[in-house]
């Protein structure tokens, strides 16, 4: 049997047949010719060919479709085939140009066309340059880009997931997911456990499985294996059995002698916080308001902020809800604030400090966050990513009494932050540790890179050590001021208990792992949970420090986590 | 050559499904249909089957647009274009 062996990101035990997600479609090169064999009339034909292939896929994918997303591809399907589109694109062939380089050069200028006029027709504009990319993907004879459509449910194995992929991704149609690249923190890790799919990444060797080969994954140990017989149908049938201990979670985070951690859920909008409320979340930790308008080319308006965090707050009465101002830069560039040409984006202008490129959006933001906090039935605090000083904490506060929020806070992902976290304490009323990105900059590993995955661990030792700095400059602050986790960390319920003995007062994950974190949470005393962070403290590194921990935890086994 | 003008019902104006909707109609017709606002000369007119073209020129709810087109049963198809126009497609 053949096996590949990665990080296991996301627990669960599921046999299904593999499906691989299609390379992006790259650029024909600029200037590319048709070939001499081909005459200009041939050219144009292939391309109105394509184009009727891709609008007939469309179109079938609208009729299954329902809502805004049936409207939505009804138009694309149109778009398609769109005279404006193909004529320009046939005036180019008519000199030579490729098929494929001429349609491509069509739709970006039709792109660009839309993106000027602004508002809704800009947001079309990534519908064009979709369209176009499956008709290039026809030219060439290779599958259309984005995750495979299938009646079948299937595992889908790809290099790594970008967010946008998250909204084409079916959970009713994906059992799991397996990636050769990413890491235990990747876009991959986040979709997995928000949507509780079984998740296997940095499996080097996965990207050569055949479409249709049965595999078995297990997203806790991190395997997959090619071939599954009896053992792993067991095994499956085990996790089916433990997974309904797993599915309620009672509403309240605590150890086992009653000392209470609230366990919050991070959400990016109000279909999110709903769920999250069913599935007993104790409050939202982390709005991401960036997931509200990830599509958006332009700024939302205050009115439409308005809605969209007013949804969040009516789904949590009488509950806390922590808002993140705009989070974007890096690997989540909002068009409107970020500057993709940045060297290095995750180095550059992200999170909070875009006020300083872009100055107005973030004042804007914490206008409509205090509207919608008006009447609202939430407690709401808010918080600002990418603090690395104290006067940026001073300066966000200052901010946020102007627009009359009360309870401001920041993240806690750069270590200057960590070291600083009294003197921070002295300017906010919580931080939040942000365990994803402290990781990455405390390591200096890119969170993205497959390759660097065993140094971008949140149980570094070097990490754990900044996240208990932190708590001790919350004791030196001397207000009991709270320090939260709102990282991939809480998510992982070995983890959480070492955060819990660390001294962390609250923490926010996707909601589908708070059962799992409260269960394993209730399983030990707060003195346990302390004497686990210390084992973890003291390890080597990471894998150690994990193994440590988990050897001292038996409900593990119990559960298959 | 046939001319009609209406005026454009839909709420968000000719864009998004009520753009879809018309386009798709005139991409059924045997002829050729050109579109304009009111106020633009007629060379600036834009192919109607064409939804970009038809987001590209930003006719809002209220709008007078011209609907050209030449050819047999040209009248009656620019009448039937008209009706679509001059219904709100975002209210059914």
């Amino acid at each position: 049997m053949q096996n590949f062996s990665g990080v296991g990101v996301s627990p669960g035990r599921i046999i299904g047949s593999v499906r691989q997600m299609p390379k992006p479609v790259s650029e024909p090169p600029v200037g590319e010719r048709m070939s001499s064999s081909t005459t200009a009339d041939e050219a144009t034909a292939s391309l109105r060919a394509a184009s009727k292939v891709v609008q007939a896929e469309l179109q079938g994918r609208a009729a299954a479709a329902t809502g805004a997303s049936k409207a939505v591809l009804e138009a694309t399907a149109l778009m398609a085939a769109d005279p404006m589109l193909i004529k320009a694109a046939v005036k180019l062939i008519a000199t030579g140009t490729s098929a494929e380089r001429a349609i491509w050069e069509s739709g970006a200028s039709v792109a660009e066309m839309l993106h000027n006029l602004g508002g809704y027709m800009a947001d079309r504009a990534t519908d064009v340059l979709d369209v176009r990319a499956r008709i290039v993907a026809e030219l060439r004879g290779v599958p259309a880009p984005g995750i495979p459509q299938s009646t079948e449910p299937f595992i889908l194995v790809a290099e790594d997931l970008a967010p946008a992929d998250t909204a084409t991704l079916d959970p009713a149609k994906v059992l799991a997911l397996v990636t050769s690249g990413g890491g235990p923190q990747s876009h991959t890790a986040i979709i997995a456990r928000a949507l509780g799919l079984p998740a296997v990444v940095a499996a080097p060797g996965v990207d050569e499985l055949v479409d249709g080969t049965e595999v078995y994954v297990d997203g806790a140990a991190g395997t997959v294996s090619v071939n599954p017989g009896a053992d792993e149908q067991a095994l499956v049938a085990a996790w089916l059995l433990a997974a309904e201990t797993l599915a309620v979670f009672d509403g309240t985070g605590s150890t086992a002698d009653g000392h209470l951690v609230p366990l919050l859920a991070n959400v990016g909008g109000a279909v999110d916080a709903v769920k999250a409320a069913e599935l007993g979340a104790q409050g939202v930790g982390l709005l991401r308001t960036e997931f509200c308008f990830l599509e958006r080319d332009t700024e939302p308006t205050i009115d439409e902020q308005v809605v969209a965090y007013r949804g969040v707050f009516d789904a949590f009465p009488g509950k806390k809800v922590v808002v993140r101002t705009l989070d974007a830069g890096a690997d989540k560039p909002l068009p409107f604030l970020t500057d993709t040409t940045e060297p290095n984006p995750s180095l550059g202008v992200r999170g909070y400090r875009t006020d300083l490129t872009t100055p107005g959006v973030l004042k804007r933001q914490l206008t409509a966050i205090a509207t919608a906090a008006t009447d609202s039935p939430a407690e709401v605090w808010v918080m600002a990513p990418m603090i690395a000083t104290v006067d940026e904490a001073a300066d966000f506060a200052a901010m946020c009494r102007v627009a009359g929020l009360k309870i401001p806070g920041v993240m806690v992902e750069v270590p200057s932050a960590a070291l600083l976290a009294d003197r921070i304490l002295g300017e906010v009323d919580f931080v939040s540790l942000g365990t994803n990105d402290l990781t990455q900059y405390t390591m200096a590993a890119d969170r993205q890179l497959g390759t660097l995955a065993a140094l971008n661990s949140p149980w570094q030792p070097a990490v754990l050590h900044l996240i208990k700095l932190t708590v001790a400059g919350s004791i030196a602050q001397g207000k009991n001021k709270p320090v939260g986790v709102c990282g991939e960390a809480a998510a992982d319920p070995v983890l959480a208990v070492v955060l819990v003995g660390l001294g962390v007062a609250t923490l926010s994950m996707t909601a589908r792992s708070l059962s799992a974190v409260g269960a394993v949470l209730k399983s030990v005393t707060l003195d346990e949970a302390k004497r686990l962070a210390e084992l973890a403290l003291s390890a080597r590194n990471a894998d150690e420090a994990r193994s440590r921990v988990r050897v001292e935890l038996p409900i593990l086994e119990k559960l298959g986590l | 050559m046939s001319e009609r003008k209406a005026t454009i019902a839909s709420r968000v104006g000719l864009h998004a499904r009520p753009a879809s909707i018309f386009a798709a109609a005139v991409g059924e017709l045997p002829i050729e249909v050109t579109i304009g606002l009111e106020a633009d000369p007629v060379e600036d007119a834009m192919d109607a089957s064409s939804i970009l073209s038809l987001m590209s020129l930003g006719a809002a709810n209220g709008d007078v647009v011209v609907l050209r087109a030449e050819g047999e049963g040209a009248d009656e198809a620019l009448e039937a274009l008209v009706k679509i126009l001059e219904t709100d497609l975002d209210a059914e």
